[in-house]
């Protein structure tokens, strides 16, 4: 509560003084507009950033070292037999002091050292926090007298006010590149310390998949098996029958939609057909578990074929319906992108409709198409909600679609699902396994793109 | 249209006997637009024709009704009729796609498919069947890139593919390529207003020779290209034909005000 007030006020006065700035600005123009560089209202800003920015930064800064500072006040305050304790436990210990120091309420504390060390913590958190309101707010004083004095009708706001502007977009696209590098790096350490238990080979090229591992040392039997091969030979085998699915439909109905169709009928028809795109892959599951398997079956039972009530199949054949609109979509635009003049070159020669789509337009259109169906298959490999829902559990290598087969999204899912002990091999085989798909996924991205790009340019 | 009957070569009933194309009263309607007003007009066989005027008065649209490229375009209608050799192109019963084989046309900007510059030149033949072996259709290809004047530029590169040539080399692969099938009437819509002006002289050159063996109409917006390439020229105006004759005549000596106010640059 009290941080939000202390934002609020910086921001008050942040709008404050962007009315002083501007006035002063407006009295150092008097009647003669063109004598100051900027417009008013920049100089306004000018301060304003003046006033707002350094404070802001200053309580940032400050929150972020804030907690391993104090940790480390408090820790050396300790009694020497606390502090003698085991890194794991001495960090239980000041979890329990945060809670304590931050509920107020010691009546559930474990023992008079956490409590003392709790009241220790509260008053510096106190003191830190006065120290840094006094602080920020005298940095937003200073600035904005800074700002004010610099006004003057030389001075370039409307510049000034542009790189702050910049400064601000560069450093939101730096923190959204270094989540993502953190998300990498973390899926790379945890797979790290999984590899330094189960062999780098054991896990690419094993093909048995058990992931149960003794949770207690007298527990018998259950020692885990990490070979990885069934849950990739699953997830091949899942995204082939989607992409069987998805592929011609898509293509097909994108040559319809783009080729064929009355313009009329392609407004309408293009927005139903995005609209599969947008319905939640969860409904696909239901759909998947509770329509398309049970028909399967019976069509199954009818031929005298036997389908697993969770089969490759029926999981495949939802997922592609799923990736339709994707395909179709790419292809259509892409499609209507190939120049109309290399259509009027074919019709000028004599060639049918058909044969032109067939021999220059989808030709021409080739790589753009291939770009969606790289981009299609990283979708479908990264799919987790219908195979979790319609695919089995247990891993099994097969190529029989009509089996029940698992993949890597489900297995990652399952592993991390309930209790987890985070260093044993079974929890930190699901890191292993989300990097393989990070790093497949990103692979087929970077060459759809590429493909994709390189198509673009041709044309424009 | 007293206009142009008054001129000297009266078109449409000289020499019906020689003319390959003759469009008689041919109106075209852009949705509710009157984009060409009764024209009429006859192309004689192994001539180069050459329509000129103004931005906007109907050369490109006229020009698609011979091979009946307006049926692709929403909306267009065409009353009146065209005859390639007496037979009237708009006749229910004619094959569009037979027409086109017999019409060839190139087109203002160079269009190559994203093929090999062999496969390109090769396409109306094998869309046809025009040559019965690997050898026979190897034979057309190189004989087209000849009568192109483009085949020693690429003989030894006809495996890459046609959009990597120079927009120049493009153009004239356009012309191997309609060639190709043996059309007997080529039309050419500006087909130099994107080259450079020795690329120019080239195409130029190359349809002088074409003539002898094909019958040519071509747009251009060129004065200068068409005094030198052409033997007949059409003078159009905002969807009229104002006047037509032997090329000598209509640059030296025109009848109507509106062609000379165009040749000599007045308006246009
Ligand atoms: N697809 C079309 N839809 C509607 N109107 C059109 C279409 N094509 C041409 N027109 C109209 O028909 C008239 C004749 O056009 P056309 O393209 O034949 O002119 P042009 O003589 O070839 O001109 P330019 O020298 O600029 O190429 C113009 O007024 C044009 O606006
Ligand atoms: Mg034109």
């Amino acid at each position: 509560m009290q941080f939000l007030t202390l934002v609020a006020v910086l921001l008050l006065m942040s709008a404050a003084v962007y009315r002083m700035g501007r006035g002063r600005a407006q009295v150092l123009a008097g009647t003669e507009a063109r004598s100051l560089h900027s417009l008013p209202s920049y100089y306004g800003y000018y301060v304003a950033l003046w006033c707002g920015i350094p404070a802001l930064l200053l309580i940032v800064g400050w929150l972020s070292l804030e907690p391993f500072i104090l940790r480390s006040l408090v820790v050396d305050a300790l009694p020497t037999e606390a502090k003698a304790l085991s890194p794991a436990r001495l960090s239980l210990l000041m979890n329990e002091v945060r809670q304590l120091a931050a509920s107020g309420d010691f009546r559930f504390s474990s023992g008079p050292v956490a409590s003392a060390a709790a009241e220790q913590y509260r008053g510096l958190r106190a003191t830190s926090f006065g120290a840094m309101t006094v602080l920020a707010l005298s940095l937003a004083v200073g600035g904005a007298v800074y700002g004010m004095r610099a006004i003057s009708p030389k001075l370039r706001a409307r510049n000034r006010v542009e790189s702050a502007v910049k400064v601000f977009l560069v450093a939101s696209s730096t923190l959204a590149i270094f989540t993502t590098i953190g998300i990498v790096l973390s899926l790379l350490f945890e797979s790290l310390l999984f590899f330094q238990k189960v062999p780098l080979t054991d896990f690419l090229f094993g093909l048995n998949w058990s992931p149960q591992t003794a949770m207690r040392a007298d527990q018998v039997g259950a020692s885990g098996s990490f070979g990885a091969v069934p849950l990739f030979a699953g997830t091949l085998l899942i995204s082939v029958i989607a992409m069987f699915v998805a592929v011609p439909i898509g293509l097909l109905s994108a040559i319809y939609m783009a080729e064929y169709a009355h313009p009329k009928f392609r407004s309408i028809a293009k927005p139903l057909l995005e609209v599969l795109a947008g319905i939640p892959t969860v409904v696909y599951g239901f759909f998947a578990v509770l329509a398309v398997a049970p028909f399967l079956r019976s069509i199954g039972q009818s031929v005298g074929i036997s389908i697993a009530s969770e089969s490759a199949m029926a999981t495949g054949i939802v997922m592609g319906v799923m990736i339709i609109p994707f395909i179709s979509s790419l292809s259509d635009d892409v499609i209507c992108a190939v120049p109309d003049s290399l259509r009027h070159g074919a019709y000028g020669l004599g060639a049918t409709r058909s044969e032109t789509i067939k021999q220059v337009v989808i030709p021409a259109a080739l790589p753009g198409i291939i770009g969606g169906i790289l981009l299609a298959v990283s979708r479908a490999i990264g799919e987790t909600m219908i195979v979790v829902m319609a695919a089995g559990l247990s891993a099994h290598l097969t190529a029989n679609p009509f089996a029940s087969v698992t993949t890597v999204t489900v297995q990652i899912v399952t592993l991390l699902v309930g209790d987890q002990e985070f260093d044993s091999p079974k929890t930190l085989s699901a890191f292993a396994l989300g990097l393989v798909l990070f790093v497949v996924t990103l692979a087929l991205n970077v060459v759809a793109l590429h493909v994709v790009r390189k198509y673009r340019e041709k044309y424009d | 249209m007293t206009t142009a009957s008054e001129s000297q070569s009266r078109p449409g009933d000289q020499g019906i006997n020689v003319a390959k194309v003759t469009a008689n009263d041919v109106n075209v309607y852009y949705g509710d637009k009157h984009a060409l007003k009764g024209v009429n007009l006859a192309i004689q066989a192994n001539e180069v024709t050459a329509l000129i005027g103004p931005s906007g008065c109907g050369k490109s649209t006229f020009l698609r009704c011979i091979n009946r490229m307006n049926d692709l375009i929403e909306g267009a209608r065409v009353t009146g009729t065209i005859t390639l050799d007496r037979q009237n192109i708009y006749d229910r019963d004619l094959d569009v796609v037979q027409l086109r084989a017999r019409v060839g046309m190139v087109f203002q900007k160079p269009n190559p498919f994203p093929k090999s510059i062999y496969d390109n030149v090769a396409y109306g033949p094998r869309l046809h069947g025009l040559a019965h072996s690997a050898a026979d259709l190897e034979e057309v290809v190189i004989t087209s890139l000849e009568r192109a004047g483009l085949y020693a530029e690429v003989k030894d590169r006809l495996d890459e593919p046609g959009t990597g040539l120079s927009g120049g080399q493009q153009q004239r692969l356009c012309i191997a390529r309609a060639i190709a099938v043996s059309p007997e009437v080529i039309l050419m819509d500006e087909p130099c207003s994107a080259l450079d002006p020795i690329a120019t002289a080239k195409v130029e050159e190359l349809i002088d020779e074409l003539r002898e063996n094909f019958t040519i109409v071509i747009v251009t917006h060129s004065m200068q290209q068409a005094a030198r390439v052409s033997q007949r020229t059409a003078f159009f105006h905002l969807g009229e034909l104002i006047e037509v004759g032997n090329t000598e005549q209509i640059f030296t000596n025109p009848q109507h005000k509106l062609t000379q106010g165009y040749i000599t640059g007045r308006f246009g």
